[in-house]
Parts: structure tokens; C-alpha cells; sequence
């Protein structure tokens, strides 16, 4: 960068002496040759280097390229006479040139700010000692330390200190996450308030900071539609506008009475000036880049430049429930107790489940959150299938599903309930139940609703959830379908019928964890997997990974690819319009060099810079 | 084998498709692409004779870039 820096001086001193040379040669009362010379002079030191790029291109094969085109235009104003057209169009050239390497140069630079999350060192204790190495320079194991406001260089385990760290560079959470001992931590991350000493998990390359920025570097290689479709108009249309200006240089002067070989050859060259399709090219990957960019900053990571093409024409979101929508993890939610307190009921429930592991068991602990006496319980059985037996303060407590119930010959309560209920007993008398729901996310609701927001035409949820569950989350989310009891053949087979009742723009999103719905989310035209901070599963398995759990951050991707899409649009028709007007007007005479440069050079400039608009992701 | 090449000077877009559609038609090369906006060049070709196709994708940048080259 900093050679295109010094180099880009040198062609400005150059510009600015051609300059004073030209408006010397315009202010100048000379005439004939002296004139000539004098903006040949002008000319050479403006516009000399593209005309030896020219006949170094030729030399190469490559003929028809800008330089040839803006050296026949300038050279071609000389012979009718314009010189100082051909001058200051040379120069309006070379300017605009310039101020398009900038743009390029400065897309390039935001986007690598953007993206800079990558750690410069570490600080690892080798030998009693802290040395601050290279992150890559640090192996599995060793022991580094992090103190506050530093970032922390690899991903490992906490062994000493307690701290908040800054998400945000991977997740774009503005809320810190705790860090204690035993916490895994993940490079990229800001260390804010305490010192922490970690236990390094994985080597630099194999860090989240690296992955991500490798996948986000990598995205541009897969093109998205538009680019293509640029690509090969581009092709075609250099050829095209230079036969044309052929075809207008030679056929009307000959053609058409009264008109002359020097007024279309004038017409010609405008045609040549606006062949370049360069401004096109350039601006539809920039945008693209701009886009990916962007969301990698708001913790959405996009895997191809294409997926944010068919992201924006999402039409239907497929959700899977356990651990998408919600938490997939368990908790007492509701407590009916039958001739005790609701808190009797808990403990002997929990007391009567200790020993187990299951989630459930794990859930009802939680809840009682007080010590379990171990002293108490005597006798536990496990009735597989069917629930726990345990003799708890002398007496007989049955805890378990309806089948347990069954089983002991105590009536229970079969109300309208809707989650994984445990009934529970005292020898035959009938204690009530307890209801243990998974959660849903807290901000499920409004990822529903926002997506609605975006004009989202269907939303489903698939699960091999009872169907009771799965109806009840679905119109507490205010979900358009839901499929229950589904197994995960049965997923698939779901999501192709869903497809095939799509409208042919229209594309499908699936939102899974990434850990068991791989078939899903190949299948879908989208796959967003979530969690993807500490989950390599789901950032293998999707196109699209958010990297904390909120699915609300579906609506933000989908509007970030549309906006995206919009600039990106913007672009084609506003370069294609200039162009076609320009050559248009110039066929009838109506315009001249300076439109022309206009349409190759400024169009350019104006559609890199409207694509660096994409960066900007706040407030969508 | 996969092969990424950092390259300089790569100012037009226009360029760069070109060279990514030469590159590709080169013997031995599974596929290139040419991303302007990182200034990469990713190859995927046989391991056998790979010097050679460096070579022949030296040319065709030269060819189609003079200014841009590969950054070894």
C-alpha cells in the first residue's frame, strides 16, 4: 500500500505540472505549430504513461484495452483539430483514474478495519517468565495471559482470574459475557476488568478470530449471480461498442449526404471512450464484500457472496425447535400440587430424583435449589420407562409419567397439560405434578416478528416434539405452520414439500443448531445455523452462522442482504443508464468527450462509493 | 492441490475476469478464481508440473495486466 502511495504522488506532481503547462498553452495568444506543440507538450506529461501502456499492452497481444481507447479518442481530438480537448479530456481521465484507485484502495482499507479483530500478540509464560510472542508462535497448552483491555489471542480455558469480556468483534453483542474459572473463552474477544490466565485450546489457525476471518476473506470467491451476469456482459460489451464505433466512423460519413468524416469520427471516439465497463465491474464486488463486511460485524457470518443473492429473496423461514427457538434446556415451569404445599411437593420430587442425571432430574434440582440431605433418601429404583421409586424420610415417593402412575394404581391428574409432566406420589396418595417445559428464548417472539416485519410470507417450525409442545410454542411465537412429532427423515421430507409450494423468486431458510440437522440444511436453498461461537458443527455446516443465539438476528441478515442487493442494483442500472444515454447522445451528436469521460470515469467513482454505503449495517 | 496467490497491482476488475477465464484454460488447472477485491488469485491444479503452470499464469497476467504481478 505504501509503494501505491508514492507512486500515486508522482502521477499527481505530474498531473499538476500537465496542468500548468495546459492552462499556460490556453492563456497563451499563440497559433500554428508553436500552438500545437505547446499542448503536445501539455498532452505527453499528462497523458504520456497511457500511451506507453497502450503500446506496451499491444506489444503483449492485448489490444483493445482502456489506455488503447482513451489514446485513439485523445489522439483522434488532435487530428480534427480539438487540441485542447484532447488534452483536458486526457486529463479528466487521469484524474477520475485516480480518484478511482483511491476508492478502491479506501473500500479495501474499511473493510480490513472493519474486519480487524485479528490479535497482534500474546503473552505467554515460558520458563517462569511472561514473553510477549506472535499468537501463532503459541502452542496447544501453554499458558497465556490476558490482561484488561487486551485482546485475548487464542481460544482456551480459564484456569486463574475472573473477568467480563467484549464480545462484540465476533458476535456484535454489546452485553459482556462473564469469565470464571473453568470458562472457555474465545480469541477475538476484549479482556475488560480482570487479568485472566488461560490454558490455550487450539493453535492460532485453528482459532475462531482466524476462522472467521478466513471465511469471511474467502466469502468473495463465491460469486454471487449479479457478478457473473456482470462479468459476461462485460464480455461482450467492449466488442460490441468498439464495432459499433467503427460502424459509425466509416458508414454515415459515407452514407448520409452532408455528413462529415470528422464530425462522426468525433461521434466514434465517444463510443470508444465509453466501452470501458470498468465501473460496473469493480463496484458489484465491492458492494458484496461491503455487505459480508458488515454483517461479520453484527456476528453474522456469510459464506459466499452468492448466499446473500438468495438470502435477500427469502420467502419462507423454516425453524427447528430444540435449541433454535428454544433454550433445549429444562426447567419447572409449573407446579401442581394435590393436598401439600407446591414447595412439598418440589422437595420431595427432587429428593426422590437426586441420584439421576436425566435433564429432567437436573431441572427439578435446580428449581428446589436448596441442599439435598442425602441422609434421607434410602431405597432408590429406577423403573426404566417409567419414572423413580425412593424411600424419602420413611416414606415411599413415586415420581414418573403416566405409565408409573398407572403402574402403582394411583389416579392422576389428566388435565390439559402441555410439557414433560412428572406425577408424583405418596405410597397411593396422588400429590400433584410438576410441568417441566423447555424454555424459549427470550427474544424468540420478536425474531417472529420482526421477520413478519420484513414481509416474510411464512413462517414454520418443524420439531419431534409432542404435538401438545410443539402447537403451544408455536401460537405463543405467533408462528404461521408447525409440523410435530416429526423424526429426522420425516424433516426432510417436510422441507421438500415446503419447497415445492415456494414461488419460483422466492427462496427458503432453514435455522437449525448445526449439530443434527446437516440434511436439513443442505436441503433448504439457505441454512442458517445458530450458536456458532464455540460450535465448529455449525460453522462447518451452514451457509449462514450467527455466532450467539439469538434468532432475532435472522431479520437483521435478511435485511443487511437486501440492502446489499439494493446497492448492488443501484449500481448496474445507474452505470448501464449513464452509459446508454451517453452513447445514445453521442450517436446524434449531442454530446461530447467530456460526457463520455463522464460515463466511463465518474460513473465509476460514484458506484464505488455508493457500494461502500453496504458497510454500513447500523440501525437495520 | 489448492494454491492461494497474493497478487499486486491488480487495478481492473475487468482485468481480473479476464485473467481468471485464461488462467482456467490453462493445462493442469482444475480451476482458478481471481478475487479483485482481497487481490487473490486460488488455484486448484495437479501437483505434478505445478512450477510450469505458475509460469504460463505469469504470462497471462502479464499479458492481460502488465503491471500486476504474483507476490512470491
Amino acid at each position: 500500500m505504501e509503494v501505491n502511495l508514492s507512486k500515486a504522488k508522482k502521477t499527481i506532481i505530474r498531473i499538476g505540472i500537465g496542468s500548468v503547462v495546459f492552462v499556460a498553452a490556453l492563456i497563451a495568444p499563440l497559433s500554428g505549430n508553436l500552438n500545437l506543440a505547446i499542448f503536445l507538450v501539455a498532452y505527453f506529461i499528462i497523458g504520456g504513461d497511457v500511451l506507453l501502456r497502450a503500446l506496451r499492452n499491444i506489444a503483449h497481444g492485448q489490444v483493445f484495452d482502456e489506455n488503447f481507447l482513451m489514446c485513439i479518442a485523445t489522439v483522434g481530438a488532435f487530428f480534427v483539430g480539438q487540441y485542447p480537448e484532447g488534452v483536458a479530456v486526457m486529463l479528466f481521465y487521469q484524474v477520475g483514474e485516480l480518484f478511482q484507485d483511491f476508492a478502491v484502495d479506501h473500500s479495501r482499507k474499511s473493510i480490513a478495519e472493519l474486519m480487524d479483530i485479528r490479535p497482534d500478540y500474546a503473552n505467554v509464560k515460558r520458563n517462569g517468565e511472561l514473553i510477549t510472542v506472535g499468537p501463532e508462535e503459541v502452542s496447544i497448552g501453554e499458558i497465556i495471559v490476558v490482561k484488561a483491555g487486551e485482546k485475548v489471542p487464542l481460544d482456551g480455558k480459564v484456569i486463574e482470574g475472573y473477568s467480563l469480556v467484549d464480545t462484540s468483534a465476533l458476535t456484535g453483542e454489546s452485553v459482556p459475557r462473564e469469565m470464571d474459572i473453568g470458562s472457555e473463552v474465545l480469541s477475538g474477544c476484549i479482556n475488560l476488568n480482570g487479568v485472566l490466565t488461560i490454558q490455550v485450546a487450539k493453535e492460532f489457525g485453528e482459532s475462531t478470530v482466524a476462522k472467521i476471518l478466513d471465511l469471511v476473506e474467502n466469502a468473495s470467491n463465491k460469486k454471487a449471480k449479479a457478478e457473473n451476469f456482470i462479468t459476461k456482459f462485460a464480455r461482450y460489451y467492449t466488442p460490441v461498442v468498439v464495432m459499433v464505433a467503427a460502424f459509425l466512423a466509416i458508414v454515415p460519413p459515407l452514407v448520409i449526404p452532408g455528413a462529415t468524416f470528422s464530425d462522426w469520427i468525433y461521434r466514434a471516439l465517444i463510443f470508444l471512450v465509453v466501452s470501458c465497463p470498468c465501473a460496473l465491474v469493480i463496484s458489484i464486488p465491492l458492494g458484496f464484500f461491503g455487505g459480508i463486511g458488515g454483517a461479520s460485524k453484527s456476528g453474522i457470518l456469510i459464506k459466499g457472496s452468492n448466499y446473500l443473492e438468495v438470502l435477500a429473496a427469502a420467502e419462507i423461514v423454516v425453524f427447528d425447535k430444540t435449541g433454535t427457538l428454544t433454550k433445549g434446556t429444562f426447567k419447572v415451569t409449573e407446579l401442581h400440587s394435590n393436598g401439600i404445599s407446591d414447595m412439598e411437593l418440589l422437595k420431595l420430587t427432587a429428593y426422590a430424583e437426586s441420584y439421576s442425571n436425566h435433564p429432567i432430574s437436573l431441572s427439578l434440582k435446580k428449581a428446589y435449589a436448596l441442599e439435598i440431605d442425602n441422609t434421607k433418601i434410602t431405597d432408590i429404583e429406577e423403573i426404566l420407562g417409567h419414572g423413580v421409586k425412593a424411600t424419602v424420610d420413611g416414606k415411599t415417593i413415586y415420581a414418573g409419567n403416566v405409565k408409573l402412575m398407572q403402574k402403582i394404581g394411583v389416579s392422576y391428574d389428566t388435565g390439559d397439560i402441555v410439557g414433560t409432566v412428572v406425577h408424583v406420589a405418596i405410597g397411593d396418595k396422588y400429590i400433584g405434578y410438576i410441568i417441566i417445559s423447555d424454555e424459549i428464548k427470550e427474544d424468540s417472539a420478536i425474531a417472529i416478528e420482526k421477520l413478519k416485519m420484513c414481509k416474510i410470507s411464512k413462517t414454520v417450525m418443524l420439531t419431534g416434539d409432542s404435538k401438545a409442545v410443539g402447537e403451544k410454542v408455536a401460537s405463543q411465537l405467533g408462528l404461521d405452520e408447525v409440523y410435530t412429532e416429526l423424526l429426522p427423515a420425516d424433516k426432510v421430507a417436510k422441507l421438500e414439500e415446503l419447497l415445492a409450494k415456494k414461488s419460483s423468486k422466492g427462496s427458503l431458510v432453514f435455522v437449525g443448531d448445526g449439530i443434527n440437522d446437516a440434511p436439513v440444511l443442505t436441503r433448504a436453498d439457505i441454512g442458517i445455523a445458530m450458536g456458532g461461537l464455540g460450535s465448529d458443527a455449525a460453522i462447518e455446516a451452514a451457509d449462514i452462522v450467527i455466532m450467539n443465539d439469538e434468532p432475532s438476528k435472522i431479520a437483521t441478515a435478511i435485511a443487511i442482504s437486501r440492502k446489499t442487493l439494493r446497492i448492488v442494483k443501484q449500481n448496474i442500472v445507474f452505470a448501464l443508464g449513464i452509459k446508454a444515454i451517453v452513447l445514445l447522445m453521442g450517436t446524434f451528436g449531442f454530446a461530447n468527450m467530456w460526457e463520455a469521460v463522464f460515463a466511463d470515469v465518474g460513473v465509476s467513482i460514484i458506484a464505488i462509493l455508493n457500494s461502500a454505503r453496504a458497510l454500513n449495517v447500523k440501525n437495520l | 492441490m489448492k494454491k492461494v496467490l497474493k497478487l499486486e497491482y491488480l487495478g481492473c476488475a475487468n482485468c481480473a475476469a479476464k485473467m481468471e477465464r485464461a488462467i482456467n484454460k490453462i493445462d493442469g488447472v482444475n480451476s482458478a478464481t481471481v478475487n479483485f477485491i482481497t487481490q487473490k488469485l486460488i488455484v486448484e491444479s495437479e501437483e505434478q508440473g505445478f512450477e510450469d503452470i505458475i509460469k504460463s499464469i505469469q504470462k497471462v497476467i502479464k499479458k492481460i495486466e502488465p503491471a500486476c504481478t504474483i507476490k512470491m
